[in-house]
């Protein structure tokens, strides 16, 4: 069985290592928050300028000047810091936080990641996207496997606009944990009940599989 | 008064000197932390062709969304325009130009152009169309391009407490691209929540040396929210 979102970020969420520096990115990312592992303590940046992202307000606690990349209304957990954009974006761009989990619409073989814009539809923005994947030493590209048509999302050669270049190492989708280097996705794991023709059959690009699969572990 | 009372007393002095053709940079994430008194004004002024170097353009009807009801702005650089149908339409339409800039991309330009650096190198955008036509370099055997920094003819910034100095401290994330935004303007206007006396505000922890301000106003905010998430009890 595919994964649903929840489970796709609970497999995420054990990439996590203590102490780590992260930043989540919208969607499946955003999840990945609620799986920390028990002992485990991570503090999330969020690029408009918090570095210790907490929970969401209670009502009494809504304030306008807290939020977060995603413009929802949060609060600052213990032992927080707050600053400008640009302070921000060094953490970023400077190498310094140790993680960054993001979506994408497509990955290819040699670590090419498109996600911010699609040709004929109306373009939002970047965001801080290409900051993150230019400056993260460590990214998780988290997203289904294929389309609701059953179109591979993990291909030989991107097809859109690119947000940065030979960046992602490793992907997480609802069928399965690949590593990509060498020019080709290895698969590592498959999600429980998932066999490995299946991903095959759902992966465009270059895939290597070793004899045995493992699967998640939960 | 000494020559450094940096208080004016309407938005009409606040805004002065503001031309049709101008570019207007101003701070705020989102609706987090942006100068409403002074984006008003600028649409009660009129001013037109405007180009606006902000992270985002409001929403419809509030923030600088409300300057695109007028068409007052030509031309956009900003790092993500997704909340407003206004926008969306004259952009399809070709009325609005959008210079889609990475957001540290874009608070770098900010903080170079207001520091004298006029272009830098960075990673980001290597490789995509943000870099087509522009100057790559190798540094360490990786590939950087060169980003042109940005200084606006004003600067609109939005502060919780200034002093008549203009000496500002922001609040929480509504500081975000403020700081970056009030270095980066020829005139900087700073519209706080509160003006404070000189000397209230410790000289340690002042996050804008009122050296970059021009002109302060006391503003009022609404301070909408644009995604109001909360937990249960």
């Amino acid at each position: 069985m595919a994964l649903t979102r929840e489970q796709t970020a609970q497999r995420v969420a054990q990439e996590l290592r203590d102490g780590y520096y992260v930043n989540l990115g919208i969607g499946i990312p955003t999840l990945v928050a609620n799986f920390v592992p028990k002992g485990i303590d991570v503090m999330l940046q969020s690029e408009n300028g918090l570095l210790g992202m907490g929970e969401y307000p209670l009502e009494a606690q809504v304030d306008a000047d807290m939020i977060n990349a995603g413009k929802e209304t949060v609060t600052a957990r213990t032992g927080a810091a707050i600053f400008n954009s640009a302070e921000s974006f060094a953490m970023i761009r400077g190498g310094h936080v140790d993680l960054t989990v993001l979506g994408a619409f497509e990955v290819d073989q040699n670590g090419n990641i498109a996600s911010w814009m699609i040709p004929g539809k109306l373009v939002k923005g970047m965001g801080g996207a290409m900051d993150l994947v230019a400056g993260a030493k460590n990214i998780i590209c988290t997203m289904t496997h294929a389309s609701k048509h059953g179109d591979s999302k993990l291909l030989t050669q991107c097809s859109l606009p690119l947000t940065g270049v030979a960046c992602i190492n490793k992907v997480i989708t609802d069928l399965a944990l690949l590593e990509i280097k060498d020019g080709a996705f290895h698969l590592l794991e498959r999600a429980p009940g998932v066999s490995v023709e299946e991903i095959k059959a759902k992966t465009q690009g270059k895939l290597i599989c070793p004899e045995q699969v493992p699967e998640m572990q939960f | 008064m000494a020559g450094f009372n940096k208080v004016v007393n309407s938005y009409g002095e606040a805004m002065a000197g503001l031309e049709d053709n101008m570019t207007v940079i101003a701070g705020g994430f989102g609706l987090c932390g942006i100068p409403e008194g002074l984006i008003k004004e600028i649409k009660n002024k009129g001013t037109t062709g405007l180009t606006v170097v902000s992270n985002n353009c409001g929403v419809d009807g509030f923030g600088l969304g409300i300057l695109l009801e007028d068409k007052q702005i030509h031309k956009m650089v900003a790092s993500y325009v997704g909340e407003n149908a206004l926008f969306e339409q004259q952009l399809l339409s070709g009325e609005l130009e959008v210079e889609l800039t990475p957001q540290g991309t874009l608070a770098e330009k900010m903080r170079a152009g207001g520091a004298g650096i006029p272009a830098f190198y960075t990673a980001t955008g290597v490789g995509t169309v943000v870099a087509e036509g522009k100057d790559i370099k190798q540094f360490a055997g990786r590939d950087y391009v060169l980003e042109p920094s940005i200084v606006g003819d004003f600067a609109i910034v939005k502060a919780w407490k200034a002093d008549r100095y203009g000496n500002c401290i922001y609040r929480h994330t509504a500081m975000n691209f403020n700081p970056m935004a009030a270095t980066a303007g020829k005139i900087t206007v700073v519209e706080a929540e509160e003006i404070v006396e000189p000397g209230e505000l410790e000289p340690s922890q002042i996050h804008t040396p009122g050296i970059y301000v021009q002109r302060v106003i006391q503003g009022q905010f609404e301070k909408r929210i644009e995604k109001r998430t909360v937990r249960g009890a």
